[in-house]
């Protein structure tokens, strides 16, 4: 297949379609629009379904439903839109139905602004809604890795019956890059299992449902969910590195397009012969902790880069324990970190460490 | 070979085409087996009088597509080499519409380059093909891409606009020339 460059946001739509998913519900907003603009002229073309709800309240019920009937199923919503429908996903979680869910953050909190931000960190990871309940979560930093990881939240989401979100920053959303996508179908049908209400002619009723009046019941219920949400802990964390090959001082943690304006940062470093590696989590649930453990055991000290005033680094923590040097340097607002100032926080760190650049003849190349 | 590793930073008006002519720029890079990425602006300064587009080109993949000061400029308006001439790399290349820009840039330790794109758009064709002047320009003084295959990039967008290709060409190839007789004055 040959490349071809395209914006985020219409190759998260394109994506969907190659995964088998047909059927999108949403309700504009800024910067995830072309997304539903993608597919309101896309779906028709392929027999799909589009409806631009009257709100995102609206839409994420939507969703609810057409999943329960066991239809493939996607929405997109940036920020503040993802907070209106964060009930639905609460029941959604609850009735163990397999939705993706795309959230292109922009500022907050409130409706902020339409700018970049990563500010929707533990939102996603922590606490999407009311009730002890997770979603995967996968954080793409670059257009071809959103197309990858849209086609990998359906299959997840239908292996485990679970709502997936699939989380990048206005940037992601608004650039072109060049896109390779599988040929279309590349996702089995779905799978109406024992679930999905497809109508009980011939067979027993099926309820989805998620009210528990007896506690016993719910309580099993929640147990039912932890073991699967420690299946998805074990089998499903994903995570990538640079320049971790060799000896470092510095491992910087950063997310998503972050992640690549430090490597600009790293790169320019290495010249200077300054030893420094990324650890990029692309799972932000399940967060790879154990992996984050083994590449800073190498490193000095760390530093984490983000887009907002500290979220990931909870989990950096989490993983590091209360010992570990962790400086933190985040911008938000839709304040973009640019790559020098992203170079002079590296500085200031590694001069925490005492360590002195490598002679220049000595470094091995980025 | 030109070092092909560059950024380019295109602003204007919102409707002077310098989105498009990134996206050209980025095409003709990828058929050329280049990594490239395009971000434009989307924010509330669209509204102020830039709507501008960072395009990288590398040989690998490109690391951060945000560049806060870019290796090249064009601009087509004065509030965006306001706001842009102060932030390109030392050495690095200014290109400014001169019809449409009354002013000049204070940056010495730039390249910089005034060309009557309007004027010249006009000339052969049609002055609203000006942001293909511009993109003609830096393409002959930079080598990044090849013509040829730019060339072919304006005739592919503009293929349901048909009638719209010859004046587009001619306004690329006015500024290619520009571009190609600068870069062989040197200075």
């Amino acid at each position: 297949m040959a490349k071809v460059l395209m914006k985020g946001n219409e190759a998260i739509g394109e994506a969907a379609i190659r995964a088998g998913c047909v059927h999108f519900f949403g309700y504009p907003i800024t910067p995830q629009s072309e997304v539903p603009e993608y597919l309101a002229k896309r779906l028709p073309e392929v027999g799909g379904k589009f409806v631009q709800a009257e709100s995102e309240v609206a839409a994420s019920n939507m969703i609810y439903g057409a999943a329960g009937v066991g239809v493939r199923v996607l929405t997109t919503s940036s920020s503040p839109g993802i907070s209106l429908m964060s009930e639905a996903l609460s029941y959604i979680a609850a009735c163990e139905l397999p939705v993706v869910v795309v959230n292109v953050m922009r500022s907050g909190p409130g409706l902020g602004g339409i700018l970049p931000a990563q500010s929707d960190y533990l939102h996603a990871t922590k606490g999407t809604a009311h009730g002890d309940f997770k979603m995967i979560v996968l954080a793409p930093a670059s257009v071809q890795e959103a197309v990858n990881l849209v086609i990998l939240a359906f299959e997840l989401a239908e292996k485990y019956l679970n709502p997936v979100m699939v989380i990048g920053d206005g940037m992601i959303g608004q650039m072109m890059e060049p896109v390779e996508f599988p040929v279309e179908g590349v996702g089995k049908p779905l799978d109406p299992g024992n679930w999905a209400l497809t109508g009980c002619k011939g067979r027993g009723k099926r309820i989805i449902n998620s009210l528990y009046l007896d506690p016993e019941i719910c309580y099993r219920h929640n147990l039912k969910l932890t073991a699967k949400y420690e299946e998805i802990r074990k089998a499903e964390q994903r995570f990538d590195t640079y320049n971790t090959d060799g000896p470092y001082d510095l491992l910087v943690t950063a997310f998503g397009m972050t992640s690549r304006i430090a490597r600009t940062a790293i790169d320019e470093l290495a010249q200077e012969g300054q030893r420094v590696a990324l650890f990029r989590p692309i799972t932000l649930n399940p967060f790879p902790y154990e992996a984050l453990r083994a590449a800073a055991s190498k490193a000095k000290r760390v530093l984490d880069l983000e887009m907002n005033m500290g979220q990931m680094l909870q989990d950096v923590r989490m993983a590091l324990g209360p010992d570990a040097a962790i400086d933190f340097f985040g911008t938000a607002g839709g304040v973009v970190p640019s790559p020098d100032q992203c170079r002079e926080k590296m500085l200031e760190s590694i001069s925490k460490t005492g360590s002195r650049p490598k002679a220049k003849g000595a470094r091995r190349n980025p | 070979m030109p070092n092909t590793d560059t950024e380019v930073l295109m602003a204007g008006f919102g409707g002077q085409g310098m989105l498009l002519s990134g996206k050209i720029l980025a095409y003709a890079a990828m058929y050329q087996g280049l990594e490239v990425s395009w971000l434009p602006s989307y924010g509330p300064e669209m509204r102020g009088g830039t709507a501008n587009v960072t395009v990288c080109i590398s040989e690998k993949q490109v690391a951060s597509p945000y560049i806060a000061q870019p290796r090249a400029l064009l601009t087509m308006n004065q509030p965006s080499l306001e706001k842009f001439g102060p932030r390109v790399r030392p050495g690095g290349l200014i290109i400014i519409n001169s019809s449409l820009v009354p002013i000049k840039s204070d940056r010495a330790d730039c390249r910089v380059i005034y060309v009557a794109a309007n004027d010249l758009a006009a000339k052969v064709g049609t002055g609203r093909a000006a942001n293909l002047v511009m993109l003609g320009v830096y393409v002959g003084l930079s080598g990044v891409v090849d013509a040829k295959v730019t060339e072919k990039i304006i005739e592919k967008e503009f293929s349901d606009k048909v009638k719209f290709i010859p004046a587009n060409v001619a306004a690329f190839r006015a500024g290619l020339e520009e571009g190609v007789n600068a870069r062989a004055t040197n200075r």
